[in-house]
């Protein structure tokens, strides 16, 4: 089934002071999925959400909602809602007119008020907190007005600013199973915005990395983890061994002086690319069976595995398993063809920039 | 409580209110119940306010604070809101703009209105060059107005834009995201979170406006009684009794105006007033 954008942004970009925080930014979110952008503080993730919501306006380029272009229409017109960060949550009124505050701006009828109202505040258990101001509430409860009062509006389109950030990890985890149902089961499109590449990973359906204004890949969970399409998604995403390799041919990779068999084509011969294994795809063997041999230099219990440094070819190596070698042992380290992940260099130097530094 | 042991520290300050504003009270407490032959009587009370000249400049009084205080706020309110829109580099000079009459010597500010508003003073000039009628303002009830509004309006000011430059810009984002308009959430956000800034901003105009007789005094001619220059009269004649009475009853003013908009009638009043059905 062919499906059509329920926003597409094009072309945008953005400055703050001329300091750039957009680029050129092309984004298509589709009806009912759970989209995140994810990246690093200063990436635009946020600015992309305001964006979207309203709030800021881009100094070029086009955002569409369905096909109607909608740059300047009013946060108010706008069929979307927002969670915001720090909740923003109306200080000055209880729960009950919180979470009404939507639908009596519209003027919609008392009955109907308090209907949606009363379904909210049950959907997020919060069922007899009607009456209580804001600022008795925890942390996690605030959160859940917040939900309740923007889906109240019923918006076609959730955007949510980092909406987890304040609560601590254990209520984290609750909230994104709860959001991630709530967004299953109400079939609203979800735009998330998040630091956090783990919370990125278990809730979304597609990943928008982002990095200095620009997007450096978008992809399932899946995808983006197993392959990252550069050095920064590598390294952003998840732990990773990163290497700049020669592609000796195809299927035929050189890192730290050792040719290792990949799975990869296409990227000619004898050319600079850079490799990233992941830590839990180096594989522990004697020293005589290994593809390189190097050093256990540091071991850390990390309950379901050992992490531990090993140097080797000149390189410490990141590794993740269950076998524990102590520091000191000689070991050999091998690796499946199909988990050496090969990528392209960056083309500018500026695109460098941004890399593993970050 | 305070802990016991760094309670000694308000001694200095415990001294300083027993002998410059509890001992006085007391003096004045008691001049209002006293007669020169130093009887207890009702007599200063019930003289304070039966006396028409009394009565007048009690309404007067009155009068000029509300419409002060009134002026004050429909000036400061809108300012305090564009101030909060300037960018910080700017704000705190705009500010100082505002505050910088009160750093000049009071008499000094007086005597300058004095000559703005005289009869041969700048407005009228200005009046006669574009050839319109002049206005008589100096020594009127007009000119203490001005001079009241001159000298309260950084204490209207202060208050509201501190409180609503606290409000959260999420709010008003949030606000508009839920669908207001911009007007639709300055009623239902904007100002019910800057009323306590707006009713500590009325306390700070109307308690001194009314209290006052300086401004009325340097501004008025003489010629304009309010109940602070009644006061002050009494006291300079040597009319203690009858003094400390008119005293007494104006305190109760000021007691009274600066407790009515409590904190949780105010908010009450915001909720009954702006929620839509």
């Amino acid at each position: 089934m062919e499906k059509n954008p329920i926003i597409t942004l094009k072309d945008i970009s953005l400055s703050f002071d001329g300091e750039q925080v957009l680029d050129k930014l092309d984004l298509s979110i589709y009806d009912g999925e759970f989209v995140t952008l994810l990246g690093p503080s200063g990436c635009g993730k946020t600015s992309t959400l305001r964006i979207i919501g309203g709030f800021l306006t881009p100094d070029s380029g086009d955002v569409f909602f369905g096909d109607k272009r909608v740059n300047d229409l009013p946060p108010y017109k706008r069929p979307v809602n927002t969670i915001f960060q720090r909740y923003a949550l109306f200080p000055h009124l209880n729960v009950y007119d919180n979470v009404a505050f939507g639908m009596k701006v519209q003027k919609k009828n008392k009955a109907e008020i308090a209907e949606t109202v009363d379904r909210m505040l049950t959907m997020v258990g919060l069922k007899g907190f009607e009456k209580r101001t804001v600022s008795t509430l925890s942390g996690g409860q605030q959160q859940r007005v917040a939900i309740a009062r923007a889906l109240a509006n019923n918006p076609k389109v959730l955007l949510l600013d980092e909406p987890l950030a304040a609560l601590d990890l254990k209520l984290r985890k609750e909230m994104q199973n709860e959001l991630k149902n709530m967004q299953k089961s109400l079939g609203i499109t979800f735009i998330y915005v998040t630091h956090d590449q783990e919370e990125a990973l278990t809730m979304s359906d597609r990943v928008v990395v982002m990095d200095g204004g620009v997007i450096q890949q978008i992809g399932t969970p899946i995808d983006i983890y197993n392959e990252p399409q550069n050095v920064f998604v590598a390294d952003f995403i998840g732990d990773s061994n990163l290497f700049s390799g020669i592609m000796v041919r195809d299927l035929l990779v050189n890192i730290l002086g050792v040719d290792f068999p990949c799975v990869d084509t296409g990227f000619g011969e004898n050319n600079p690319v850079d490799v990233v294994i992941r830590p839990e795809d180096v594989l522990l063997v004697p020293a005589k069976d290994g593809q390189i041999t190097g050093t256990v230099t540091s071991l850390i219990f990390k309950g379901v595995h050992y992490e531990m440094n090993i140097m080797a070819g000149g390189y410490k190596w990141l590794v993740h398993s269950t076998k524990m070698e102590p520091v000191g042992a000689e070991v050999g380290l091998c690796v499946e063809p199909e988990n050496i992940q090969i990528m392209h260099k960056p083309h500018s130097v500026q695109q460098e920039g941004h890399g593993i530094d970050e | 409580m305070t802990n016991k042991r760094n309670i000694w520290l308000t001694g200095p300050y415990l001294v300083w209110i027993a002998g410059f504003i509890i001992l006085p009270l007391l003096v004045i407490l008691f001049y209002a119940f006293t007669n020169p032959a130093g009887n207890f009587t009702f007599s200063n009370i019930t003289a304070a306010v039966t006396d028409i000249t009394n009565i007048k400049a009690f309404g007067l009084t009155m009068l000029l604070g509300f419409l002060a205080t009134a002026i004050c706020l429909l000036l400061a309110y809108p300012l305090a809101l564009c101030l909060t829109k300037l960018k910080i580099k700017q704000k705190s000079s705009v500010i100082f703009l505002f505050i910088l009459p009160m750093w000049m010597n009071f008499m000094l500010q007086m005597v300058a209105i004095n000559v703005i508003l005289e009869d041969n003073g700048i407005i009228n000039m200005l009046l006669s060059s574009l050839g319109l009628p002049n206005m008589h303002i100096a020594n009127t009830f007009g000119a203490i107005l001005i001079g009241m509004v001159y000298d309260y309006f950084p204490f209207m000011l202060l208050p509201i834009y501190n409180t609503v430059s606290r409000i959260d810009k999420d709010l008003i984002n949030a606000s508009k995201d839920l669908g207001a308009s911009s007007f639709m959430t300055f009623l239902k956000v904007t100002l019910p979170l800057s009323m306590p800034g707006v009713i500590s901003g009325i306390t700070m105009v109307f308690v001194p406006a009314i209290s006052d007789f300086a401004i009325a005094e340097m501004l008025g001619g003489g010629k304009i009684m309010l109940i602070g220059n009644v006061v002050e009269m009494s006291f300079t004649k040597g009319q203690y009794f009858q003094g400390s009475g008119l005293a007494l009853i104006l305190m109760l003013f000021v007691v009274a105006s600066s407790l009515i908009p409590g904190d949780d009638e105010a908010e009450a009043s915001v909720e009954g007033g702006v929620v839509l059905p």
